[in-house]
């Protein structure tokens, strides 16, 4: 069989460039840019095919073929011809398991477009990086193996392009030359696929039957498919309308960037605009604030512009002197986006650590680093079966539509209407890893209803009529360290000094307002946000709370620490070695946990993260459970 | 107003990148190398944060073997975008001689991936901006934007964090720094369209003139001053030259040229039939040389 490649030869330069290269330049800086995704698995040919694409678009250098030639006898999967998969899978390790893990960029232009190809993996274990890749593409490639029809993959990669919102999508049914360009079995496939499609709201697609390998109807129609009448896959990628001149005519929205002040004459509001169009003399609105001005000047290094487009960074004036700074929204006086705080998304799930429904994550939206936490999970989604099914945690690659809430409101607009502003990342606010992703489908409800109630008697005036300064005092500690020993003593030592206090103790919530929760991460975290809240609200009358809880994670410490002002928050670390802790075993927990008897025990079978820099440390080994007592009370009334 | 061309897209997406490093990262700073990818990115650096200057440093690691009209553009590049130049060089390399005659690949180890390395902690970079772009080559198209690198400078290339959308994640710890890629995106002939097209100054070394060189190797080389070690009966022979990427100069190989205008220059490169980096001896290395360079915390 011959697979000398139908088109490229290497690279060739277009005629026009020996000819008339200025005339060749004016063309090519007027070209528009496309960016697209290919999806398909391991074995359905899809590296092969960005491999034809660079190729057969004469995008390949001689020296570069050369190598290819050489690599391709060395490593290649097609005997002594070029293995085309070789230019596109980066990374060595990648090279020698024959498969791409990451989302690889690849660059190519023809004289119409200028072409970014993210590159991505299919296995279900990648889903996060196929996500990366379709996030900016504006046109999908699904790859289906034209012996095998409509697999679970293509299934899920369609699920996945829907999800992230890609209009644009091509079915390339590849390997034809392997069923000998057979219409019939083309057509049964697009039925297939359009069945399917219709399923999850995918509207419309483009199928072309190609082959990778041999560059049929690759850059143009091939003689193989004369039943086939469209275009061939690269003048379709061309020709496709990019979905920019939509966003050209939504509503202005500018998320401020970063506000620029070289000295006090001058104060402008940096950014990347998100949609519309924006001209000096508009009435512009700044969110979450609300207050308007009027656009005074569009300042670029080039001079002023009277008119900025969707797309474009520039630093815009007002007429005013008002609030505006990184995080806010810069819009239309007239159509400013919602403001909330309560959400329900889709949420991808990045991390081996799996999300944790109460837990705190750093949240970035736009130009916005706020915190976010999941409140419910609604339903998880099989992306094989696309089946809802009910979940508390998400894993790896999970998807799950959620409630989440913001610590603060945001101005937003759902996804589907602007990605700018209705996509967010989740990231580990200990480990700073990208976590999540997430797509916001609407506001729960609008914040302006859910004003805090102003009150009267402040929490200074609580404080005050006690003659003390609020303060939670969080001991943390493996089980029977000496936490609720040591919380009394010193309980009863502020006590009979004459302050306002409240212990809270871990067994006694949990026989009450915590009683249905278990022992599971998730609910250790619910455990630890219902005792923080109510901490909270005991801070905020004035008292001086203990609260002694095992509360093993660090995220949940720092949680609470963040509810409270500055420096009322005090970790208290009852310090005890395992092996003393489990040798004392007052409650007999230790056994039961050794003997497998009780799950998920901190310090046998679930991790305790000691803190790290906690404001009191007590080392009940060293010192007495009166001691300890003693050292606190000193330390906290001299705080 | 018509539809925004490519090179429009790109610059507005490199000025984003920049922006959201200065608003995020605490001490940033951009790495300039003096050749055109450097000149291109500090161009796009000036638009994003006009009417003020940078908000951040040049720094230059500097291994004292560049072409003296490199040295020479440095100075002033810097002078008319109104920013601090900081020129580093690793002071054992100094002390020990170290040169690309003598030392081979031991030359670009110690001067440019430890002085790097040094530089940044000396000065306690958090944020380094560097003018690397996906195309080319291999390793590079898999890293993101937002390039994570460990307190001891490594990278990580199985374990980077997911880059959506626009949204790009700068949190760090103390000690750990990241790589910032803004021109990514760019290709080789986007570079060469945008500074031909905003007219931005770049090293007279890219443009065709008769310059005397010497035969090493098959490479062409530029005898650019009295260091250069002639062998016996050597003489140097006048070119016209130009060269397609500008490292230390023994070891950059020039082209017989005499493209002596961008336009022209363009042309030439879109009429050749070889890969950019041919140039440059250091990458005449097997093909994963680059990505564990990078990994030991090469940029």
């Amino acid at each position: 069989m011959d697979t000398r490649p139908s088109a490229g030869q290497g690279y060739r330069p277009e005629p026009l460039i020996a000819e008339d290269i200025d005339a060749y330049l004016e063309k090519h800086q007027h070209k528009s840019m496309l960016r697209f995704i290919t999806c398909g698995s391991v074995d359905d040919g899809k590296s092969t095919l960005i491999g034809r694409l660079l190729y057969d678009s004469k995008m390949i250098f001689e020296d570069q073929l050369a190598s290819l030639e050489a690599e391709s006898k060395q490593v290649g999967t097609q005997g002594q011809n070029i293995d085309f998969a070789l230019l596109v899978d980066g990374l060595s390790a990648e090279r020698e398991q024959g498969i791409t893990i990451d989302v690889a960029y690849r660059f190519f232009a023809t004289e119409k477009r200028k072409f970014i190809v993210a590159d991505t993996p299919g296995h279900e274990q990648y889903t996060r990086n196929m996500v990366t890749g379709a996030s900016t593409a504006d046109l999908a490639v699904l790859l289906i193996d034209a012996r095998k029809g409509v697999l679970t993959q293509t299934r899920r990669h369609s699920y996945l392009v829907n999800l992230l919102g890609i209009r644009n999508v091509v079915l390339a049914i590849n390997k034809m030359d392997l069923i000998d360009y057979d219409k019939a079995k083309f057509d049964a496939i697009v039925e297939d696929y359009g069945k399917f499609a219709a399923g999850i709201g995918l509207k419309d697609f483009l199928a072309i039957p190609v082959s990778g390998l041999r560059g049929d109807n690759i850059t143009g129609p091939s003689e193989n498919t004369p039943w086939y009448e469209g275009p061939s896959l690269l003048s379709h990628l061309e020709s496709v309308e990019i979905d920019t001149e939509r966003r050209k005519t939504q509503p202005f929205r500018m998320p401020v960037q970063w506000v620029n002040r070289p000295n006090l004459d001058f104060r402008g509001f940096s950014g990347l605009i998100a949609s519309g169009t924006v001209k000096p003399g508009d009435r512009i609105r700044v969110l979450p604030s609300g207050q308007t001005s009027t656009i005074e000047r569009i300042v670029t290094m080039d001079g002023d512009l009277d008119e900025a487009v969707a797309g474009q960074s520039v630093t815009l004036t007002f007429s005013d002197e008002i609030d505006c700074s990184r995080g806010d929204v810069i819009a239309a006086a007239d159509a400013p986006p919602e403001v909330a705080d309560q959400f329900e998304a889709t949420i991808v799930w990045m991390a081996e650590d799996e999300m944790l429904p109460g837990r705190s994550y750093a949240m970035k939206i736009g130009t916005n680093n706020i915190r976010a936490s999941v409140t419910a999970e609604k339903y998880q989604v099989n992306v094989n079966t696309l089946e809802h099914v009910a979940g508390k945690t998400l894993g790896l690659n999970g998807i799950a539509v959620c409630n989440i809430a913001t610590d603060k409101p945001i101005p937003f607009t759902p996804y589907e209407e602007s990605p700018d502003l209705g996509g967010f990342i989740l990231i580990d606010r200990i480990t700073n890893a990208t976590v999540g992703a997430g797509m916001i489908h609407f506001a729960l409800r609008r914040s302006k209803n859910i004003h805090w109630q102003a009150v009267d008697i402040s929490r200074e005036a609580h404080a005050a009529q006690k003659n003390q300064r609020p303060r939670v005092l969080w001991f943390t500690g493996l089980s029977g360290s000496g936490k609720s020993t040591i919380a009394n003593l010193v309980e009863k030592k502020l006590y009979a000094l004459g302050k306002h206090t409240f212990l809270m103790d871990g067994d006694n919530i949990r026989h009450g307002l915590n009683k249905d929760l278990g022992f599971t991460d998730a609910d250790r975290v619910e455990n630890i946000r219902r005792v923080g809240e109510v901490a909270k609200l005991m801070a905020d009358a004035g008292l001086i709370v203990l609260t002694a809880f095992i509360s093993p994670f660090r995220s949940e410490r720092r949680m609470v620490r963040n509810m409270l002002p500055e420096g009322e928050f005090i970790e208290i670390h009852v310090d005890t070695p395992l092996e003393v802790a489990e040798a004392r075993d007052v409650k007999g927990l230790y056994k039961k946990a050794r003997s497998g008897e009780l799950k998920n025990f901190t310090g046998i079978d679930s991790p305790y993260e000691e803190p790290e820099n906690p404001e009191i440390r007590v080392n009940t080994v060293e010192m007495t459970a009166e001691e300890a007592a003693d050292y606190i009370v000193e330390k906290v009334l001299a705080s | 107003m018509s539809e925004l061309t490519h090179l429009q897209r790109l610059e507005a997406e490199s000025i984003h990148i920049m922006r959201e490093v200065v608003a995020e990262c605490e001490n940033p700073v951009m790495l300039y190398s003096i050749g055109k990818d450097s000149a291109a990115m500090l161009h796009v650096a000036k638009k994003a944060f006009y009417p003020s200057p940078p908000p951040f440093p040049l720094l230059h690691v500097d291994t004292t073997w560049k072409f003296r009209d490199m040295y020479k553009l440095r100075e002033k590049a810097a002078k008319e975008a109104g920013m601090e130049l900081i020129v580093y060089q690793n002071p054992e390399a100094k002390e020990k001689g170290i040169n690309p005659f003598d030392h081979g690949p031991l030359h670009t180890e110690m001067w440019k991936t430890e002085g790097l390395k040094q530089a940044l902690d000396k000065y306690g970079f958090d944020a380094a901006f560097g003018g690397a772009r996906r195309d080319e080559e291999k390793s590079r198209a898999k890293e993101r934007v937002f390039s994570f690198r460990s307190a001891s400078h490594r990278w990580d290339p199985k374990n980077q964090r997911p880059e959506l959308w626009n949204l790009y994640n700068a949190r760090k710890k103390k000690g750990e720094s990241i790589r910032v890629f803004p021109m990514s995106n760019w290709t080789e002939l986007d570079i060469w369209q945008y500074i031909y097209l905003e007219n931005i100054e770049i090293v007279p070394l890219y443009f065709a003139a008769k310059r005397p060189t010497v035969e090493r190797d098959g490479l062409i080389i530029m005898v650019d001053d009295d260091r250069f070690p002639l062998k016996e009966g050597e003489k140097p022979v006048e070119r016209s030259i130009r060269f397609r990427t500008l490292g230390c100069y023994p070891l950059t190989g020039a082209i017989e040229s005499t493209a002596s205008t961008l336009p022209e220059i363009i042309q030439e490169m879109l009429l050749t039939t070889t890969s950019e980096r041919q140039g440059r001896a250091i990458d005449k290395d097997q093909a994963a040389s680059m990505e564990k360079k990078k990994q030991e915390g090469y940029f």
